[in-house]
């Protein structure tokens, strides 16, 4: 690409987390006015998501714990380069084609053009079904953790947390610490996972111990901690009254009103979709992922992708992949950039994937849980489909990939276009088709990538066509 | 009775709204959906299954949260914030 005056150059970065934010710091720094556009109304993404304006109290150490001096310094960030970006809260980017964005705010449609574009998209919960899930108080450890942190409210009084992953011991302690009775962490994890992933995990004995503490916090207030634990069935139609799960073959029954769910997340890959990236199937996150170099290059030329939109790993990587995404962009433009930051920032977050690896051998998916899926499970929460409806496209030969059983089922098709039962529907397929979880083809983007208002109009007037 | 519980910061301004014909109490920056679950234990039923939903993911994604308003307005209630004199339905299914 030739050098550009820098008024020609629209870059455009979507998301406000702490992928987002460092991407715009670096631009601006370069005397660059990038969009940001971010659906919440305040910056910080969810990692770091800040509470509403107005009458919320709590300090950053009660909202944030022991990342209470990252996310201060991400806010800060923003805060300082406010009057230098073109900041666009409240605002969904719905579509990407031909160089622009189609975007969504406050009813209103706006077609965006862009020369560069930063797609900071983050990550929700990654989730598999079982009986019960969709019953008033089961609620995604994310969903959870947002009740706390943005409303200062718990999904419940007595809460079990149900899952895998870092996230899991994190929100209970959270919980814990908030006053919340905590009726059990049940890891699908082995038993032993952890302990065999520690040699790993002291790559980074800082994350490992605070880690660490979260469970010894837990134990120490007589908190039972369950490992190899699948759920059977959450019980109460209108709401919940108990969790029942098994251990080794062993039933066992823990009343409570509320229980917090995930397995990992799941990266935001929508808009990378819609822009034309390539695609490869990432083992480790057992997802598809747009592919991307170690700078943040997609195969997309002038689009760059940065933090856990694609690829899971974590908020410490994602600060370190929008920024160093913004010094590819300036490379790319042929304008001047810190080469040797640049190089900091590339040793940096090979060594956080590494940590990665660990932290993902700790908390491993549980492979075996789709087969054991009963077929009147409901798998998609939005159209109601079974794991039986779905097995079935599969066994009588109608359906050998994802984009196929969608149609004929509906699995896919509702309003979450996959984001909840898209890892299940990957793992009944393949399971049904003999395959592995790459065996199964991609389920594709859609525009619009969320529910738009049937209301929609363009910003400036005019037709709505 | 509510689902969702408070646990800190309570001293922020009321807000009044209608839920299902009553009148009720949440507070100013509280979204939609801590409004009607912390006086009450669902959102709406879903229109598929007949079975209530309170939402999941709190976060956008899941779109398992939107809700009605009595003049038949649908709201995303995770990412919506409650205002003065909002009439809220949770009863009754949805005509999609």
């Amino acid at each position: 690409m030739s050098a550009a005056p820098h008024t020609l150059l629209k870059p455009v970065i979507v998301g406000a987390g702490p992928a987002g934010i460092r991407a715009a710091e670096a631009l601006v720094a370069a005397g660059l006015r990038p969009v940001v556009i971010d659906e919440a109304a305040r910056w910080g993404g969810q990692i770091y998501r800040q509470p509403p304006e107005g009458g919320f109290v709590r300090p950053k150490s009660a909202l944030y714990g022991f990342e209470a001096g990252k996310a201060d310094a991400v806010h800060r960030a923003m805060a300082t380069i406010r009057d230098r970006v073109d900041y666009r809260p409240r605002t969904l980017a719905w579509n990407c084609e031909e160089r622009a964005l189609d975007l969504l705010c406050d009813g209103a449609t706006e077609v965006l053009p862009f020369s560069h574009l930063i797609l900071a998209t983050g990550a929700t919960d990654r989730v598999l079904p079982f009986p019960g899930w969709t019953t008033p108080g089961v609620f995604t450890l994310g969903g959870s953790q947002v009740a706390l942190k943005f409303q200062g409210c718990a999904v419940g009084r007595r809460v079990t947390f149900l899952g895998t992953g870092p996230l899991l011991y994190l929100v209970a302690y959270q919980y814990l610490k908030a006053g919340v009775e905590v009726a059990g962490v049940f890891d699908t994890a082995p038993f032993d996972a952890q302990a065999r992933a520690a040699a790993g995990m002291l790559r980074d004995p800082a994350t490992l111990a605070k880690g660490l503490c979260y469970v010894g916090w837990l134990r120490a207030h007589g908190v039972t901690i369950r490992n190899n634990v699948r759920p059977v069935r959450v019980e109460g139609g209108e709401r919940v009254e108990a969790l029942v799960w098994t251990q080794d073959g062993r039933e066992e029954r823990t009343p409570c009103d509320a229980v917090a769910f995930g397995l990992g997340l799941r990266s935001e890959t929508q808009l990378a979709d819609l822009a034309g990236c390539r695609f490869r199937f990432d083992a480790m996150d057992r997802a598809w992922l747009p592919e991307r170099d170690p700078a943040g290059r997609s195969s997309v030329a002038g689009v760059y992708l940065a933090g856990d939109g694609s690829g899971i790993a974590g908020a410490d990587a994602a600060e370190a992949a929008g920024e160093r995404a913004a010094l590819a962009l300036l490379e790319d433009a042929g304008l001047a950039f810190a080469h040797e930051r640049a190089a900091t920032l590339d040793h940096k977050l090979a060594r956080i994937a590494a940590f990665r690896r660990a932290l993902s051998a700790a908390f491993p998916f549980p492979d075996d849980w789709a087969g054991a899926i009963a077929d009147d499970t409901m798998v998609c929460r939005c159209e109601g489909v079974t794991a039986g409806a779905l097995r079935a496209v599969a066994t009588t030969g109608q359906a050998r990939e994802i984009n196929r059983a969608k149609a004929l089922t509906r699995a896919g098709m509702g309003r979450c276009q996959g984001r909840m039962c898209g890892a299940a529907t990957t793992e009944l397929l393949a399971r049904a088709l003999g395959t592995g979880p790459d065996g199964v083809g991609r389920l594709r983007a859609q525009p619009p990538i969320k529910p738009l208002p049937v209301a929609a109009e363009p910003a400036s007037g005019g037709s709505a066509s | 009775m509510a689902l969702l519980q408070r646990v800190a910061e309570r001293g922020r301004r009321v807000v009044r709204f209608v839920l299902d014909g009553r009148p009720v109490e949440a507070l100013e920056g509280d979204t939609i959906l801590t409004a009607m679950l912390t006086n009450g234990d669902r959102l709406r039923r879903s229109e598929f299954a007949d079975t209530p939903r309170a939402g999941f993911c709190l976060m956008g994604a899941c779109q398992d949260c939107w809700v009605r308003t009595e003049d038949g307005q649908r709201l995303r209630a995770c990412g919506s914030f409650i205002e003065d004199g909002m009439r809220l339905v949770s009863e009754g299914e949805w005509q999609s």
